[in-house]
């Protein structure tokens, strides 16, 4: 079962008894590609990277299969599941406080990932800690190995994230939401090193985040996703400029830009009317139709599957395409 | 909604700032050394009017959060002055601070954590009044705010974890609205939010500006929501203000340093898709 892709994801389920937070996700990220995925909260986006770290909350399981590296992850016992983690997939999180150890020095914690995974000695890990630091344009890194975590900014641990998170070249990084919690004027710097990063060590990388713009920077591919399913994927260029499901174009123009901006103040974005729909209360049909400007019977009585060649979607109706757009 | 009135441009600010600084002791080096003081806000002027909402924008740890505490009263700045309709509100007297505390609200970023989690709506709508003792017709009151920002009248007996991010903020806004301020001091309102609620709330904000002719203070990260909200941006740096101006202006030809780095910050998904976004 050797494959070229650096994951291949088929219909993931992921639920616990009660309610199901991802309905059937199917994707593929070929090696070293880029794929992102987008989508309000609660649609399910970190429960699937959950899913493929094998880090579910308890009482959370998974059906499908996820193809990596010559394997199912789904039928992995949780000890090989462990192995893996940080060495041929790994994740960086949005919180970098709370997934480090705050009692650990910084560098102590790359470098042990190392040893763990790379069966160097101390002397080599640290090494190699150090330039893994320098690489990611942190100050002073022989002293910066010193620090615990609290000692230094945000923005400086996410970038020790992401340098624990590549130190072992995996075949693919998960990153959910890594700038939320950062200021936009480290955001850009700290994607701009994940970016670079991923592209040396020809990692591919799946990015989870509600930002488009970060998207459009950063991936080849996107997936939308609405209430624990895919509704539009493709290649970003496709979906960002001729989206065809409702939600993608909803979110698209809700993103204040400086062209949507009018100079006397009367300008209004367009907004997605409702919120998310509870997933214990999920309409049926299309779970979009509450929200839906254009929803008929038909969206709420059958569910569209994802259809389409290079772009895919699953709608009934779809956003007519840019050109006629423009025209009206 | 209520009639528009206009708002002439060159009404008196409502809520006004002169040269204004603050400055933080902080921790001892050594047991006998003098404390260090942070100088935290340096000479700062920023004033806003009646159907007037400008913008505060700068790096993280630049000030904002701290102006915002002395434009609300909560905090008494070391130098300078807070004027609340042409009034110090330090110096002029019991009952011109008391109308100023009514007079100026505030909504901070995160509604989950600035409303009461066991407290009903209805209940943590009141709570304000109660506070400021402002008598009247409090039910009255709290329909014809849920109107203004647009909730039902059923949310008053539903808790907060009830609803969604978006719908709390509105919650919020109507908490602040509800002892009838002139100005609203806004920090970093929809930075929680996701894309598609953030417009809702801008829009929200916006036409309260407009149709109920208040003062907004409006504080963020992200300069296009910033200009897509106000008329005027203030630009801070390390407790300065550094540049003042139309939003669009300060955006196409910023001058000041920090200006130009916030600029420069701002993604866009046609950049993206240019390829030229992180370069
Ligand atoms: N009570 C205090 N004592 C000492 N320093 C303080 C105090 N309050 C704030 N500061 C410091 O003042 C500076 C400005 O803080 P402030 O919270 O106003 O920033 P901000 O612009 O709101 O940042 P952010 O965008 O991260 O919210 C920071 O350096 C902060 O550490
Ligand atoms: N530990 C948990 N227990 C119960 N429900 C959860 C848990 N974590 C997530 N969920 C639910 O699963 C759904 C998907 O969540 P999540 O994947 O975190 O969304 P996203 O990352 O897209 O914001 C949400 O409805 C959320 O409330
Ligand atoms: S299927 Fe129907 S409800 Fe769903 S997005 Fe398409 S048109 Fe709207
Ligand atoms: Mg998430
Ligand atoms: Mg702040």
């Amino acid at each position: 079962m050797t494959s070229r892709n650096a994951i291949e994801v088929r219909d993931l389920v992921v639920g616990n008894g009660d309610v199901t937070a991802v309905r059937g996700v199917s994707f593929t990220i070929p090696q070293g590609g880029r794929m992102g995925l987008v989508g309000e909260s609660g649609s399910g986006k970190s429960m699937t990277a959950l899913a493929l770290m094998g880090l579910l909350p308890m009482g959370w399981s998974t059906h499908g299969s996820v193809l990596h590296d010559g394997v199912d992850l789904v039928t992995q016992s949780d000890k090989a599941l462990s192995s893996r983690r940080g060495r041929t997939i790994s994740m960086v999180f949005q919180d970098p406080l709370s997934s480090l150890n705050p009692v650990r020095r910084v560098g102590d914690q790359i470098s042990w990932v190392i040893r763990k995974h790379m069966g160097v000695d101390k002397k080599t890990a640290e090494q190699q800690t150090i330039e893994l630091i320098t690489q990611m344009k942190l100050p002073r890194p022989e002293q910066l190995v010193r620090a615990y975590p609290h000692e230094i900014s945000g923005g400086q641990r996410q970038r020790i994230m992401i340098a624990m998170a590549l130190a072992c070249y995996p075949q693919l990084i998960i990153a959910d939401e890594p700038t939320t919690a950062l200021d936009v004027t480290v955001q850009k710097q700290v994607l701009r090193l994940l970016n670079g990063a991923a592209h040396d060590r020809g990692s591919a990388l799946l990015m989870i985040t509600h930002d488009l713009p970060i998207i459009a920077a950063m991936c080849d591919t996107v997936a939308v996703m609405y209430a624990g399913r895919i509704v539009e994927m493709g290649p970003v260029a496709e979906v960002f400029r001729n989206p065809r499901h409702h939600y993608t174009r909803g979110l698209l123009d809700s993103q204040p830009t400086m062209d949507n901006i009018a100079l006397d103040g009367t300008s209004r974005l367009v907004s997605i009317p409702g919120m998310v729909p509870p997933l214990h209360d999920l309409p049926t049909g299309c779970a979009f139709n509450p929200r839906c400007a254009v929803a008929t019977d038909r969206c709420r009585a059958e569910m569209p599957e994802l259809s389409g060649d290079t772009l895919k979607s699953a709608c009934w109706h779809p956003v007519p395409n840019s050109s006629e757009v423009a025209a009206q | 909604m209520t009639a528009v009135t206009p708002f002439p441009a060159d009404a008196r600010p409502l809520l006004e700032v002169r040269q204004l600084s603050q400055t933080y002791n902080l921790r001892r080096q050594k047991l006998f050394a003098s404390r260090p003081t942070l100088r935290v806000l340096d000479t700062i002027d920023l004033s806003v009017r009646p159907g007037e909402a400008v913008g505060l924008v700068g790096e993280s740890g630049s000030g904002k959060t701290t102006l915002t505490r002395m434009l609300t009263g909560v905090e008494k700045p070391m130098s300078g002055n807070v004027l609340y309709d042409g009034l110090d509100v330090w110096t002029g007297g019991e009952a011109h601070r008391k109308l100023f505390r009514r007079s100026v609200q505030v909504v901070l970023q995160n509604p989950r954590s600035s409303l009461d989690p066991r407290m009903r709506v209805g209940t943590s709508l009141l709570e304000p009044l109660r506070s400021l003792k402002i008598e009247g017709d409090h039910a009255a009151r709290v329909l014809e705010v849920l109107d203004q920002v647009g909730l039902q009248k059923s949310a008053l007996e539903r808790f907060p974890h009830e609803f969604s991010g978006g719908q709390l903020q509105r919650i919020a806004i109507a908490r602040a609205l509800m002892p009838g301020p002139k100005v609203l001091i806004a920090d970093e309102p929809v930075s929680a939010l996701d894309v598609s609620i953030q417009a809702q709330v801008l829009n929200l904000l916006k036409d309260l500006v407009r149709d109920l002719g208040l003062g907004l203070v409006f504080i963020a990260h992200d300069l296009s929501v910033v200009a897509y909200t106000t008329s005027k941006v203030y630009v801070m740096s390390s407790g300065k203000i550094v540049e003042v101006g139309k939003p669009l202006d300060l955006f196409r030809n910023p001058q000041a340093e920090a200006t130009q780095a916030l600029v420069g910050a701002v993604l866009s998904v046609e950049a993206g898709l240019a390829g030229n976004a992180l370069a």
